[in-house]
Parts: structure tokens; sequence; C-alpha cells
């Protein structure tokens, strides 16, 4: 009957500091090419790129391509050294990192003001996609009264490294789901065909057919506009948190249609940041509340509120190795080692 | 004289005159062989009259010769031991009773350690395992006739019964086992039951028979506090025995009744204790209150208001055998409104302990679970009253656990007296003594328990039902499982087990950051925001303020104190005493002359409320310890938090471990890692010393508050109805002098404390006796012994005959033993003066 004491939660493994500004993005590089190398990124209010080392926990390299507007969005490309950069100036930087270059090699404007991060889907270095907010600029531009029409309301779905644009993803005519809120673009195992879950403002989840530039389904499982989402397209299912007081799970059945499994409640609102482990085991928010909270994905059980920030934490990063990061307004970033398999 | 007698006679004196003179063997031998004809134990036995002429006459007489012959040479002239065969079988043979008497007699008339003494002890041994004793009572228990028969049936009564007495006295070091009580009354039990054996044949058979005798020998077996022994023995064979035989039952109902009414108290409540249910009790007692009146006065008042040391079964077992039977429910119901009576008593209430006030609530609770609602319709009214006045005295009283017995008892009596009402309900800890009396209260469980020690046939029905329902209870909860957690069945095979999730208690609803970042801030808010969130906010972040901003807090000291004596729950905080109690003591530590002044200046005012008196009371308290400890100043904020916030000294302790535990880790590891070549070990720790901040400032906190207790005000009266209060004031003031331990002033505070004590000595309330007597306590601690002695001695004096006094006959348990301790300080004292004197 006596069941143990559970444990206090852990502290954080090592914290970085050093960026000066609240951290914004995270993302973890390096990877299999750069074996014993790994790398973490961090992109700050204040414009700037932050290349840390994980072994010698300090910055490798500083960015500066944002002219000091903040970044919100940072994204390595796969086998490659190349680095995308999300900014507030309405500029999407793709960086060359290898060989101790660091140059910006491309850069994409953006039509939206929003804070909606973009999303890549990458089978290959040849040719990817980028779905980021925003009007495509070979598209006409009707009337800007029209709220539905306003670029703000779109996705715009380019071809990489061409920069061609695929499509634009405008909502239906009846649905007003506001603003797209966070993006993330893929592909099922079993067809070619890409897709795109957006969150929207209204706190619904879309399923975009990319090629038929359709909605497949909308689930509109919060209250407050999506915050973050993200999908585990090996089990079918995602999470989304939102700027209110809840998680949802949310599944695709075989007709691509989206429905609520579940929500949990938390005790604080506000998730800026949702992320699965890439061993689909667990996943951690970023709370408004200054606490990093992990679940168990499957159950969805609760299993530690780290409380280390003192602002509100604005992303976390899993590395494929399973370390989490946590970027906060506080300018820290804090590194944990959870239920980690030794 | 008839010529038949006169043979035996002759024979008899014949024989005594051989036994005496000669020293043939052989002619000893024929002459006793001769005589045993007349027990009948030989083939040609005597004829009938002569064997009752010789047994009736002539026996005692012959034994006594017989006891006078026996020595090691008179026994070795028959080597091959025939002789000492024939002497013994007289003694096991012959009439049990005069054998048994002349046998005692002779123990006690032999002289010393002796052979003599050991061969009749021995003897006597042999009597007891040959079952003689049973044939001795079972003889008593027949019609007597004989002349002198009481007189006789007394001298064996006190034979018999004072056995392992006059055995152990006369044997010192070489008694037998046989004759140790512990043995010798179990072994008595089993005799009695082969007599009520004989007893029950014999009635079956249609003799008349009588168990006055076993009744007396019982009775006196009881009063000399041997009930145990027997009653282990007797009860169980009784209850088996009586199961279903009403004769059995008689004869048992008979036994009790016979018992004398002097020793009848003795032998129930033997019995009481050793049945093991009411069903049992009535069995064995049948109608005994009913008929006696001394059983009824035992079992209806001594066992409930006189005695209060008996255990909860044993009320259960008492309570039910008055429940069982119509004729002795009006007995039940007596005692109910009798118990609620006294239980309504406020006399009672204050005079009584709490071990009796227990007892004395459980015996209600029982009656209560075996009386329906309609019994109690008649006395529905009186029940009432003495419940609504004892639910007043209870609550009155100034001890928690008086409290909570007035709060259970009453919410169950309403139930039962007004099952359709709405029902009476208190808040009260659910704790251990809750949940016994409660279980009391349902009628159910006391049934069910006896039935199962009784073994009888509803036990393994109800027992199966039960086990039947657990069954169905499972199935269920199986049958659920899988709508339960649909997850369960994911095939993904990784086990939870890795996943433990780690403490989340921390995970709280975080406020919004609007606290006030000054105390004149913190004040404003308090007094006049309309906002709640930052209100709240501002009551939270005030100690943390008031720590880190001394000179801030100075300025404002005496006003802020008002502030939050004044402040009341104006929203839903959790933990608002708590807070406001902790930034009080803030505030005090941080200006500790004025505001002790204002605080103890309106703990006499008018106009406030007893939870503020009281909360006045404890802040000081807290805020003393605080000032008193060393080094407070280096870390106010820590401390205090993790302080639980009771008025009670040096609870922050336990709390605090999580605090200093990374210092300890540290510490191990470093010890760990060191070697070290002196023999001294770890370096001690060496306490940073400084001198105590309450020293100039404890009059400020004793001094007003001990002035003004005699002088009543209109809404406030410490000697009269505000002993609570007053009770809470002795307590601080104790704690007070505890504190002021090593300060200058602490002599003239142990005088004042100690008139304060002398004055309120014979308080009637148990908590201001409990709070002058740890007064005293702390007066012995806390003030020099020297100073003790030179100033205070007349006072100390006083006080010691005034401890000796409580110590032996205060009625609660903790006022005896505060006073025990104080003695013990006090004696503690005039060891340490003594050698100096010398």
């Amino acid at each position: 009957m006596a069941v143990p004491l559970p444990l206090p939660p852990p502290g954080p493994q090592f914290v970085l500091r050093g960026t000066q500004s609240a951290v914004n993005a995270l993302h973890f590089g390096g990877g299999a090419q750069a074996q014993g190398r790994q790398l973490l990124f961090s992109g700050s209010q204040s414009g700037l790129v932050h290349i840390w080392s994980l072994q010698t926990r300090r910055t490798v390299a500083t960015l500066d391509g944002h002219g000091g507007q903040s970044v919100t969005w940072l994204q390595m490309l796969p086998q490659s050294h190349q680095l995308l950069s999300q900014g507030r100036d309405l500029r999407l930087c793709l960086w060359d990192l290898a060989e101790g270059r660091n140059a910006i090699v491309d850069s994409v404007c953006l039509e939206s003001v929003a804070f909606c991060r973009s999303s890549v889907l990458a089978e290959g270095q040849a040719r990817w996609l980028l779905a980021l907010p925003g009007k495509g600029s070979d598209e006409v531009r009707t009337s800007t009264t029209d709220a539905l029409h306003s670029p703000n309301h779109q996705v715009q779905i380019l071809e990489m490294p061409s920069k061609t644009s695929v499509c634009t993803l405008k909502p239906e005519a009846d649905a007003k789901p506001g603003m797209p809120m966070c993006l993330g673009l893929w592909q099922a195992e079993s067809s070619p065909r890409p897709l795109l879950l957006a969150g929207y403002e209204d706190g619904s989840v879309a399923l975009w057919d990319v090629w038929e530039r359709k909605v497949c389904s909308r689930v509109s499982c919060h209250e407050e506009p999506v915050m973050g989402l993200d999908f585990d397209s090996q089990k079918a299912r995602g999470v989304s948190g939102s700027a209110g007081k809840a998680l949802a799970v949310w599944s695709l059945n075989g007709q691509q249609a989206l429905q609520v499994c579940s929500t949990h409640q938390l005790t604080n609102p506000g998730i800026s940041d949702i992320t699965v482990r890439p061993d689909r085991k667990i996943l951690a928010t970023a709370g408004w509340d200054h606490r990093i909270r992990v679940f168990h994905w499957r159950t969805m059980k609760p299993l530690a509120v780290l409380a280390f920030h003192s602002a509100s934490v604005h992303c976390v990063a899993f590395a494929t190795n399973g370390l989490l990061a946590a970027g906060s307004k506080d300018q820290r970033i804090s590194i944990w080692s959870l239920y980690q398999r030794t | 004289m008839d010529p038949a007698l006169s043979v035996v006679r002759l024979t008899v004196r014949e024989a005594i005159h051989t036994l005496s003179s000669s020293e043939d063997c052989g002619l000893i031998l024929s002459t006793l062989r001769f005589l045993k004809r007349y027990l009948g134990e030989t083939e040609d036995p005597a004829l009938p009259e002569e064997q009752e002429e010789f047994a009736t006459v002539h026996f005692s007489a012959f034994l006594r010769c017989l006891v006078i012959k026996l020595s090691p040479v008179w026994l070795e002239l028959s080597p091959d031991g025939q002789l000492e065969e024939l002497w013994d079988s007289f003694f096991l043979k012959g009439p049990a009773d005069q054998a048994f008497l002349v046998l005692m007699e002779a123990l006690e008339s032999t002289a010393g350690p002796s052979f003599c003494l050991m061969k009749m002890a021995q003897l006597l041994a042999n009597f007891l395992s040959q079952r003689r004793m049973a044939a001795l009572m079972e003889e008593q228990c027949r019609p007597q006739k004989k002349p002198g028969f009481t007189l006789l049936q007394e001298t064996l009564l006190n034979k018999v019964v004072g056995l392992p007495d006059h055995l152990g006295n006369r044997l010192q070091q070489d008694n037998l086992a046989l004759f140790f009580p512990q043995n010798y009354f179990p072994l008595l039990g089993e005799e009695v039951v082969r007599v009520l054996q004989g007893i029950v044949d014999a009635l079956r058979g249609g003799l008349d028979c009588s168990v006055s005798f076993m009744s007396r020998v019982l009775g006196k077996i009881c009063i000399q506090g041997r009930q145990k022994e027997i009653l282990d023995v007797l009860v169980p064979q009784l209850t088996v025995l009586t199961q279903g035989s009403c004769l059995w039952q008689r004869v048992c109902w008979r036994l009790m009744e016979q018992v004398p009414d002097r020793t009848m108290e003795a032998v129930l409540i033997g019995l009481v204790e050793a049945t093991p249910g009411p069903e049992v009790l009535s069995r064995l007692l049948g109608n005994l209150v009913v008929k006696s009146k001394k059983a009824q006065f035992v079992m209806t008042q001594k066992l409930l208001f006189l005695q209060y040391q008996h255990t909860t079964p044993m009320l259960q077992s008492l309570l039910g055998y008055l429940a069982m039977d119509s004729q002795r429910r009006p007995l039940l119901i007596q005692a109910l409104k009798e118990l609620l009576e006294t239980w309504g008593s406020s006399s009672a209430v204050r005079h009584a302990p709490v071990t009796q006030q227990h007892y004395l609530s459980a015996a209600i609770l029982i009656c209560l679970a075996h009386l329906r609602e309609p019994e109690l319709r008649d006395s529905q009214d009186e029940l009432l009253a003495s419940m609504m006045a004892g639910v007043k005295c209870h609550l009155d009283s100034s001890l928690p656990t008086v409290r909570r017995l007035g709060m259970i008892v009453a919410e169950i009596i309403s139930s039962q007296i007004h099952p359709e009402g709405p029902p009476l309900k208190f808040q009260y800890e659910d704790d251990e003594l809750s949940r016994e009396l409660l279980a009391l209260a349902i009628p159910g469980t006391s049934d069910s328990s006896t039935v199962l020690a009784g073994g009888s046939a509803p036990a393994p029905t109800a027992s199966e039902t039960l086990a039947k329902t657990m069954d169905d209870g499972v199935e269920s909860a199986n049958g659920s499982d899988p709508q339960v957690g649909p997850q369960g069945s994911d095939s993904d095979l990784d086990s939870d087990d890795e996943f433990i999730p780690y403490d989340m208690s921390g995970d709280i609803e975080l406020k919004s950051n609007k606290a006030p970042l000054y105390v004149r801030d913190c004040m404003e808010v308090l007094t006049s925001s309309e906002d709640m969130e930052r209100w709240e906010a501002a009551l939270r972040a005030l100690e943390g303020l008031v720590y880190r901003s001394p000179e801030a807090t100075r300025e404002v000291s005496v006003e802020l104190a008002k502030v939050l004596l004044h402040l009341e729950e104006r929203t839903c905080v959790s933990g608002f005493e708590g807070l406001r109690q902790r930034a009080l003591v803030a505030v005090i530590v941080m200006d500790p002359a004025r505001v002790a002044e204002y605080l103890t200046s309106q703990f006499y005012a008018l106009n406030y409320s007893l939870r503020q008196r009281l909360d006045i009371l404890d802040v000081l308290t807290l805020s003393a310890q605080e000032l008193s400890r060393p080094g407070h100043l280096k870390r106010p904020t820590q401390q205090v938090s993790c302080g639980s916030g009771a008025p009670v000294l040096a609870t922050s302790q336990a709390d605090c471990t999580g605090v200093s535990g990374w210092r300890t880790v540290v510490e191990e590891r470093i010890r760990s890692k060191t070697r070290r070549f002196s023999k001294q070990g770890f370096p001690r720790r060496e306490l940073a010393s400084s001198p105590s901040e309450f020293n100039s400032v404890a009059g400020y906190f004793f001094f007003p508050l001990i002035q003004h207790f005699d002088r009543p005000l209109v809404t406030f009266d410490l000697l009269g109805d505000d002993q609570l209060v007053l009770g809470r004031l002795t307590h601080t003031l104790a704690a007070l002098m505890y504190l002021a331990i090593n300060t200058t002033v602490a002599v003239s505070m142990g005088k004042a404390l100690l008139e304060f004590v002398w004055v309120l000595r014979f308080h009637v309330d148990i908590y201001v006796r409990r709070g002058l007597l740890s007064a005293v306590s702390s007066i012995l601690l806390s003030v020099p012994a020297e100073r003790l002695l030179g100033d205070l001695s007349d006072e100390l004096l006083e006080a010691r005959s005034w401890l000796a006094d409580v110590a032996e006959k205060d009625v609660d348990e903790d006022c005896r033993e505060q006073a025990v301790r104080a003695l013990l300080l006090l004696e503690r004292l005039k060891d340490r003066l003594l050698p100096l004197s010398h």
C-alpha cells in the first residue's frame, strides 16, 4: 500500500547563457554526419542565430542576417549543411554552414507579418517543399478589404531550391479560421502526396492536401488560437497546444479525417511550442507559465513539470539522441536529459 | 449405645493404640489393612453402617494419628514401601473434605523444612492431581443435613481458595509448581467444570443438588483477584457446554445467582472481560441483572459510570447483553438516559478525565447502535435535552479531544433520534479516534464480530455473501477494464516502467505578477485595493518585503501591524491565516519593541474577537521564538517560510530539512574525500554565537500581557467565560518565559509568572492548568538556579507543594505528568546546588 514518494523533478543538465535576448527558436543540428560534434541553433529576439557546441557549451558562431528583427524559426535541411532561418524582417534565409562558412546563399521574402513558423518537407537534397505563411507573389492581388484573401490568411507552398510556387492554400469561402498559426508539412509513407497540417487562429486544425489545394478535414479542438502542433506520422496521431488551458490529441483515420482523441487540461494557460521526441516516446510543451511539461506520448500521462525558467518558455526541441532543449524569454536555454535509454 | 457402632469405635481405638506403640511392621500393616475395609475399597468391605460411622466420626481422628506417626524412620519399618503406600491411600481414598482439612492442618502445624512437610506437600499434590478436589466440592453440593456444616463449609472454602497462600507461606522456597496461583486456579477451574458436570448428571438423574458452594468458591477466587486464571479456563468450557443445553444454562445461571453479593462485582467484571461477546454472556448470566439488585448495580452503574479502564469490546459485550433480552432492554434504555445525563453535565465534562469521557461516549454510541428509533421515541425529549446540554459544554471545553467527542456523539444521537430531520453535521478531523467511535455507532459491526467469535451457523453464510459480493465487484471491475483503458491494448510494447512520473506537486497556478514592490504599497493595497488578485499578491509578498526592507518596515511597523491584525479574508485565499500570521511575525521581528507594545495593548482592548486575541498570542510566541534564535537575521526568509505557522515551539525544524539538504550532501562529500589524522574525527560545527535579540525586548512581550488578566472588560473576561483565551495566555506566557532563557529580565519575569500561577492554581479548566504547569517548568528552566533560590525561594516552596498535590490528585493525566516533570526539574535544581553548598 505504501506508494513510494515520487522523485522531485530533476534540474537541467546544463544551461546556456549569453544570447542577450529572449530565445525564440531552437533547433538541434549536426546529427549523423557531424559525429561527436552536436550543435544547437538558437534564434533570438535580437535577430541573431547562435550556434552552440554541446561539447564545449559555448557559442561556435553567431549568424546575423535578420537585421535585428526577431528570429522565429530555425530548421536544418537533412543531409546538408544548410540552415533555414525565418525572421520578423519578413525574410527566410538559407545559410550555408559547410566547412565553417556562414553565408546566406538564398533568401525568400515573406508576405505575412504574423508569427506563424514555416515548415519543410525534404525528401532529398535536390528538391524540397517549403510551406510558409502568406500569399504567393504570382497570385493576382484582389480586393485587399476582403479578409479571406488577405495574405495573412493563406499558406504558400514553394518548391525549393528553385523557389517555384506550387500553390497557395486559401481557406474556403465559408470558413473563417483566421490566420494560420503553425504549420506542419508531412507525407504519408504510403503515398507521395504532401499534406499540410495547419493550426488556425480560431482553434481549429486543418489538414490540407497540397496537390488538390483543398482542406481534407478540419477539426476544431481549441477555444483559443492554436500555438503549436506536432504530428506522429507513424501513429497518425498529432497533438496541438493553444493559448488556452488544454492540449488536444487528434488522430487521422483512413479517410483522411481528423478527429479529436482526447484533451488534457493544464494548470496554467498558454503553450507556445510542442514537440514529440524523435523516438515517439514522450513529448514536451513550452508553457507561458515558465514551465516545461513532459508527457508520455502514447498514454498522455503527465510525467514531469520542469520549473526552471523565470519567464515564458518560447520553444522546445529534441535532439535525435533524446536531449531536450528549451529556450525562454529569460534569455536562457536549458538542456535536459529525461527518460533517456541508457 | 448401638453395639455395631461401638465395634467400630473399639477397632479404631485399638488401631490407634497399635500404631502409637508398636514397632512391628507386620502388625502395623495388618491393622491398617483391616481399617481400610471401612473405606470400602477392599475385597471384603465392612458393613455400610460401619463405613458411615467410620467416615463421619473416626476418620479425622485416625488421620491425625497417622500424621503424628509420620517420620522417615517409621515409614522405613516396611522397606518395600507398603506402609507408605497404605498411609497415602487413607488420604487419597477416604472422604475428601476430612482428608483435605487434616492435611492442611498438618501442613500448618509441621515445623520448618523437613521430611514430613515435604511428604505431606507431595501428598497434597497427589491429592490435587487425582481429582480429589472435585470430589470434595461435589460432596459439598449434596443436600447437607449434618449439624455444623456451614462452619465446615466456611473452613473448607477458606482452605480451598487460600491454598496457594498457605502453601506458599509454609514451603517458602520449596513450594511446588502446582501450588502456584497461576497453576492452581486453572486446575480448580477444571475441577469446577467437572463438579458442574456431576451436578448436571445428578439433576438429570432426578437428584437434588445445590451449587451455592461452587458460587462461593467462584466468588472468593474472583474477589482475591484471580478472575483471569479461573475464568479463562471456565468460560470457554461453559460456552461450549451451555450451547444447546437448557439444563447446563440453568445450572450456570443458578451458579451466578448464588454468588454472594459481596463478591458479585468481582465475578461479573471478570466474566464480562472473559466472555467473547454478548451472546455468550447472555447464555452464562441469563437474566441475572433483573433478579439481583447487586448485579444490576454492577452492570448498569459501576461498570459504566464508576470505572473506565475497560476495553471497548468489553463495553460491547456488556451493552449487547443488556440489549439481547426484552426483560433487560428497559435497563439499556435507562442506562442510555443516565449515560446521556452524565455526558451532558457540565461539571462532569469539566472534572472527569478525558479517558473517562471517551469511555462514556463509546458507551453511548454502543447503546444507540442497539436501540431502535421507536424505543427511543418515549424518551426523545429527555435525550434531546441532555444532548443539547452536552453539546454545549463539550464545545465549550478548551480541550480539542473533548470538543471532538461532543461533535461525534451529537451527530450520531441526532441522527438516531431524528432520522427524518436534517442531519447535524460538524467539521472535525477524520482521525483514529473519530473513526473508532463512528464504527461503534454502526449496529451491524458489534453483532457480526460476536457471531464470528461464537462460531455459530450464520457466520459462514455472512462471510460467503461478503466474498461473493467482493467477487462480483472484481468481476465487474474486470469487465469494465477494457473500456477504461483502450490504450492499454496498444500493440506498442514499450513498458511504462521506465516512465515514472516525477513529483508534480509544484505545478500550481501561476499568479499574475502584480505584487507590490514596497512595504508601503503593500499596506495600501491591503487596506484599499478592490482588485482581489492584487490584494492576494500583496499579502503573499508582504513577508518577504518586510524582511528585505527593515528600514521601510520600521517606519510603518505599528500601522502595518494594525492593518494585519484587522485584515479579513476577503476572498478564498488558500493559507490566508498562515500568510497573515507570518507577515505579522515578520513585522514584530523587524521592530519588536513598538509592535509588541502595540499588540499587547490591543490584547486587552475592547472590541476584538476571540480569534484576534488568540492571533495576537500566537504571533507574539512565534516572533519571540524567531528573535531568540541565534543568528536569526542571516536566513530569515527561508526559516520563516517553512515554519508551519502553528504556535508550537520548534515546529519549523522538520520542514527545514529540505532547505539544508544540499549542505549535508556537500559535507558528506567532503567528509568522504578527506582523511584526518587527528583522533577527533570531524570538526564540530560551530554555532555562530550572537546576542539573543530577545534579550532587550522580552519585557515588552511579557509584562503587558501578565498585568491585566484580572480586569474584566464588557466584552472580554479572562477569568470568566473566556477561559480558552486564558489557557492560551498561560501557554504563551510559559513559552515567552522559556524563550527568555539567558536574558537579564528572566528573574523578574519568573517572579511575576510565579505569582500569576499562584493566583490561578486551582482553575477548573484543564487547559489552563496545563499552561500553568508548563509555565512553572519554563521558570525552572529559564531562571538561573542561584537566583531562583535567592529571590524566589518562598514562591518555589509554595509551588512545590502545589505541584506535589497536582501530581497526585489531578484528574487529567497530562497535568499529572507535567507536574511530575516540574518536580523532577526542581529535584535536579536541588542536586545541582547541593554540592556547591558543601
